[in-house]
């Protein structure tokens, strides 16, 4: 079993202003999914938050279990008014997810964390951060 | 006293005439014109013959000329490379594979004389020996032939690979934006390219937009058009765009005869277009100077 140690090194949750950032370790199992999903919601829900970025920029394994959380992930912050993106995928997630059938054509996706940033900056609901 | 077996009798042969068989075989070059003394060296060639027989003889004693001849034998590993560097001075030189071959085949005449006058003393199996040197010379001269094969398999191989690479160039135009002008028919290989080299270089230029320009394309098939598909599917998943343009009007009809959906794909339909909606959409406004 994971010890929670072990959880933490694999998905971070940070709180910038009112954007709360999530970054993916490199491979999550199914357990870290879950836990990141309460922790998510929760977190989003504790203070205003008007945007979440989730960066998958060090997530190399992905399955459909992975790509549905990210989808559900979406649609969990928007339901809790916060926009979500997810930013930094890699070519070879990227392809997996659409080899799987998993387009995901609901997501809102960046190319870093900077860019993310500045499209919830600029085009954000009540103006985002800053 | 036992009868010697070809192998004994075909080494021993050859090392007792390896003078002579050496003078006959140079001489038999040049008569079967493949001693190529026009861009090869005289005495190179000389040397080199006597080198060949000396390791034909130490490789036919290692091992069995006879009914289980193996040229895969570790014992004709010498052999196989030096007939390796002498295919591949022949072929440099731009000499044909059929003359490399008949550089060992020529070989064959004054071996099967000098058995036959060996025998005439001796009185063996005259048929036997002459099989077992057939069977040697006959395999080393395929072997030659196979290595010219070789050469040019790899030569075709790199030039593939040259021929992709360049076929499938990214360029970053703006900030944010990149072009792929795709020139010539896409096969599913080169499509694949296409996608990973279009991936990357949105990674690596971090580009908001990539433009796929496709004018040069005569035709697109199902596999391809699906690849085109999952490609800015993929760059959108990144946080890319895809933009195509150039779409022929054959290439159109193709797409929907095919029932194809093109559903994360911006299309244009000229590479201005295609900027235009790039420059637009980055947030830049071109305008002319007059007004």
């Amino acid at each position: 079993m994971n010890q929670s140690g072990q959880i933490a090194t694999r998905v971070g949750t940070f709180r910038i202003g009112d954007i709360v950032l999530v970054a993916l370790g490199s491979d999550i199992d199914d357990a870290t999914v879950m836990e990141m999903e309460n922790s998510l919601t929760e977190e989003i829900s504790r203070k205003n938050t008007t945007g979440v970025i989730i960066d998958t920029s060090q997530l190399d394994i992905v399955d459909t279990f992975t790509g549905r959380m990210l989808g559900a992930l979406t649609k969990m912050s928007r339901i809790l008014d916060a926009r979500t993106i997810v930013v930094g995928m890699r070519p070879a997630v990227a392809i997996t997810l659409v080899e799987l059938g998993m387009p995901l054509v609901d997501l809102e996706t960046a190319l870093n964390v900077d860019r993310g940033m500045e499209k919830l900056r600029y085009s954000g609901p009540g103006g985002g951060f800053g | 006293m036992n009868q010697p077996t070809p192998s004994q009798f075909l080494a021993s042969t050859l090392e007792d005439g390896a003078a002579d068989i050496l003078e006959q075989w140079i001489k038999e070059q040049s008569n079967e014109g493949v001693k190529r003394a026009d861009v090869l060296d005289e005495a190179e060639i000389r040397d080199r013959s006597k080198r060949f027989i000396e390791i034909l003889i130490d490789a036919i004693r290692r091992t069995d000329a006879g009914e289980r001849f193996d040229l895969t034998d570790e014992a004709w590993t010498p052999a196989k490379n030096f007939l390796r560097a002498e295919a591949g001075k022949r072929d440099d030189a731009g000499i044909a594979p059929v003359e490399a071959a008949g550089y060992v085949l020529s070989m064959k005449g004054p071996l099967l004389a000098r058995i036959q006058s060996e025998q005439a003393n001796k009185g063996h199996d005259t048929v036997a020996m002459v099989l077992a040197a057939s069977r040697v010379i006959d395999q080393l001269a395929l072997f030659t032939t196979d290595i010219f094969l070789e050469r040019r398999d790899s030569i075709i191989q790199r030039q593939q690979r040259e021929m992709t690479e360049l076929s499938t160039p990214v360029i970053q135009i703006w900030d944010r934006i990149v072009i792929l002008p795709l020139i010539g028919t896409l096969d599913s290989e080169r499509a694949q390219m296409v996608m990973e080299n279009l991936l990357e270089a949105i990674v690596e230029k971090e580009a908001e937009f990539a433009i796929l320009d496709i004018t040069g394309v005569p035709t697109v098939d199902t596999l391809v058009a699906q690849n085109l598909i999952k490609t800015a599917a993929a760059a959108r998943l990144m946080g890319a765009q895809c933009i195509i343009c150039g779409i022929k009007p054959k290439i159109a009809q193709i797409i929907v005869q095919l029932g194809i959906d093109l559903p994360d794909v911006i299309t244009r339909g000229d590479l201005q277009g295609a900027l235009v909606y790039a420059f637009e959409k980055a947030g830049l406004k071109l305008v002319s100077k007059e007004s």
